[in-house]
């Protein structure tokens, strides 16, 4: 790390109000100009330590899987790697039976999140900002699935699916021999199934950024709103729900986010069989599945890459760019 | 939080019963009371024996309700030893990722680096990442990396080294966005002060900034327990041996060894929920304000 420095002014923002506009700026130079060069050392150290090791465990990583996509590679020897060009995503678009319905699956997942938990969430938000009595009840019982491992909500769910025992099944009688209606196993059904324990957990995060969303809003706006005689519905459409913009955005990028790395829930179903297939499940089987198929793996990784920056490229550009103006 | 104010707000309206707020307290019990039906469901089946629910069906009245099951879920799959394997992965991966982040996000938030913004930016954006991007080549990285006599397994795969290695790696991207903004907060003049009287950058980082950063770092560190707690993909692919796993991955392949009957299931699945339920209920508020901590900021 180098400890190149810059005139670049610094967080005025935070500096205290009276008449201290230049005080920070003076402060980040007297800074600089009292660092010795051990302290200089330290925090080359400081910063480089902890930047080795995310760069080498995420980055690298994620640049290698790029150069392995477009080889193959037994995983042996060094000398076994082949330079493939496109063959694997040739091979990927167009001959894999799972690839497209994967794709199309985590963009399902995508969009049952954001159009059914995710209002719920925001209503429930709504709710539950009202001060009303046992409020913390019910938060915490919304909130509990997002406290579990995913892996637990897979199998607490199964007891639900089970077509002999479960209980869905036991309520409809619908675990008879040849009444049976299998929930995981039956490819029309399983993505549903999955989706609705998906959707279970996700309401509770999102009413709770909603909620810290909520609670951030001035409550002179919806004084101001009600005096205007806006009723409640007036109040959220035109006052309330501008000003949760935000929120609103770190909603759509967690929601994408997540449905790009759903994975646990699947593996634990059904380890993404027929009609649960997911781009991550795909990665994993090429790991550890029986075939090692590493240039190949790789491919669908790159496909998941690409889906990602397309989406925490703009976010964070945006992110950082406020946080540079203030 | 501004609870008091909110509160006293909320009794002044609240003062007559509203038939409006009744029809809502019915609405959010009913809907909270079906939002727990599956864990009161895996519950009731765990309590109840094999045999009875195998003669009456599972939708019935139960005749016994017992511990039985989460005592044999325990003891048949050895619980203690992945509880104990989970432990050493997370106690030190929650304060190596703490530690590391922190200094990244002092770094970054009190000196006025030219590369500063480029280095949270690749911090963020890894943590961002789906796991599933980077795990071929790490799979293999891990195979290749030899450690004779420092993990047992002899590489850094399937060792708790190696997992430690990528939680951290991941999760300071996180915990480095949340803490700079968090540090950026401080006011500069406490360790502008420190700087003038000789104090060296350690100092100001250890004995200054850290301490005053204490409420956020208490919410990562629960935030944190919890997600390294469920994890499940990073153990799933970099542990080979079972004996190894940590509980939430061992549950899996116990439910296919050990666990004939779906009852003894619910007891593995609610047990193993139990840890993150209890950190949970003694945390919360470090929990909530830590996860919107990240959010709000961005």
């Amino acid at each position: 790390m180098t400890t190149d420095t810059t005139t670049k002014s610094p967080e005025a923002a935070d500096a205290p109000p009276s008449g201290a506009a230049s005080a920070p700026k003076r402060a980040a130079r007297g800074h600089r100009r009292l660092l010795t060069r051990r302290d200089r050392i330290t925090l080359a150290f400081m910063a480089g330590v902890p930047t080795v090791l995310h760069v080498a465990l995420v980055w690298v990583t994620a640049l290698a899987s790029i150069a392995l996509a477009f080889t193959t590679w037994d995983g042996i020897g060094f000398d076994s790697i082949q330079w493939v060009g496109l063959q694997n995503f040739r091979q990927l678009f167009a001959d894999n039976p799972q690839f497209w319905p994967a794709l199309q699956h985590n963009v399902v997942w995508f969009v049952v999140l954001i159009l059914i938990p995710t209002p719920l969430g925001l209503f429930l938000a709504v709710q539950l900002d009202k001060n009303i009595r046992f409020s913390r009840v019910y938060q915490t019982a919304f909130f509990l699935p997002v406290v579990i491992s995913m892996a637990c909500i897979g199998f607490v769910w199964q007891l639900v699916y089970n077509p002999d025992t479960g209980l869905i099944n036991s309520l409809i009688g619908a675990n008879k021999p040849g009444h049976y209606i299998d929930w995981i196993g039956d490819p029309k059904l399983n993505l549903w199934a999955v989706l609705v324990a998906a959707s279970w957990r996700h309401t509770g995060y999102m009413m709770i950024l909603y909620l810290a969303g909520l609670k951030g809003i001035d409550p002179s706006l919806r004084e101001a709103s009600s005096l205007d005689g806006a009723n409640e519905w007036q109040t959220f459409k035109h006052v309330v729900f501008p000003t949760l913009r935000p929120t609103n955005t770190v909603v759509l990028v967690v929601t994408i986010i997540e449905s790009l790395r759903a994975f646990d829930l699947v593996f634990v179903f059904n380890k993404g069989a027929q009609g649960t297939e997911l781009l991550s499940i795909l990665v994993t089987n090429n790991i550890i599945g029986e075939s090692s198929r590493i240039g190949y793996g790789s491919a669908i990784a790159v496909v998941l890459l690409v889906i990602s920056l397309v989406v925490i490229i703009p976010y964070l550009v945006a992110t950082f760019r406020k946080e540079r103006r203030s | 939080m501004s609870a008091p104010t909110l509160a006293a707000g909320g009794r002044a309206r609240r003062a007559p019963v509203r038939p409006a707020r009744v029809l809502l307290h019915v609405f959010l019990a009913g809907t909270a009371l079906a939002w727990l039906a599956p864990l009161l469901w895996a519950m009731f089946s765990a309590l109840r024996p094999y045999g009875e629910t195998s003669a009456k069906g599972y939708v019935s009245w139960p005749d016994t309700l017992n511990f039985d099951n989460f005592k044999n879920a325990f003891e048949q799959s050895d619980m203690t030893h992945y509880f104990v394997n989970t432990l050493l992965i997370a106690v030190p991966a929650v304060l190596l990722t703490l530690f590391l982040s922190s200094m990244v996000a002092f770094y970054v938030s009190r000196f006025d680096f030219r590369l500063n913004l480029f280095l949270l930016l690749v911090f963020t954006a890894g943590n961002l990442l789906p796991q599933q991007v980077v795990i071929t080549p790490l799979y293999r990285m891990y195979l290749l990396t030899d450690l004779p006599g420092i993990t047992a397994s002899g590489k850094l795969y399937d060792s708790a080294l190696g997992l430690v290695l990528i939680h951290v790696a991941f999760q300071s991207g996180f915990c480095a966005f949340v803490l700079s903004n968090y540090m950026r907060s401080l006011p500069h003049e406490l360790t502008e002060a420190a700087l003038v009287d000789g104090a060296s950058v350690w100092r100001l980082y250890w004995q200054i900034t850290l301490p005053l950063c204490k409420p956020a770092m208490a919410a990562l560190a629960t935030l944190l327990s919890i997600w390294i707690y469920n994890d499940f993909f990073w153990a799933l692919v970099l542990i080979s041996t079972g004996e190894n796993m940590p509980i939430t991955s061992a549950l899996n392949n116990l439910s296919g060894e050990y666990f004939t009957d779906p009852n003894l299931v619910a007891s593995g699945a609610l047990l193993t929920a139990i840890p993150t339920l209890v950190v949970y209920f003694a945390l919360q508020r470090q929990f909530v304000s830590g996860l919107t901590l990240g959010a709000n900021k961005s």
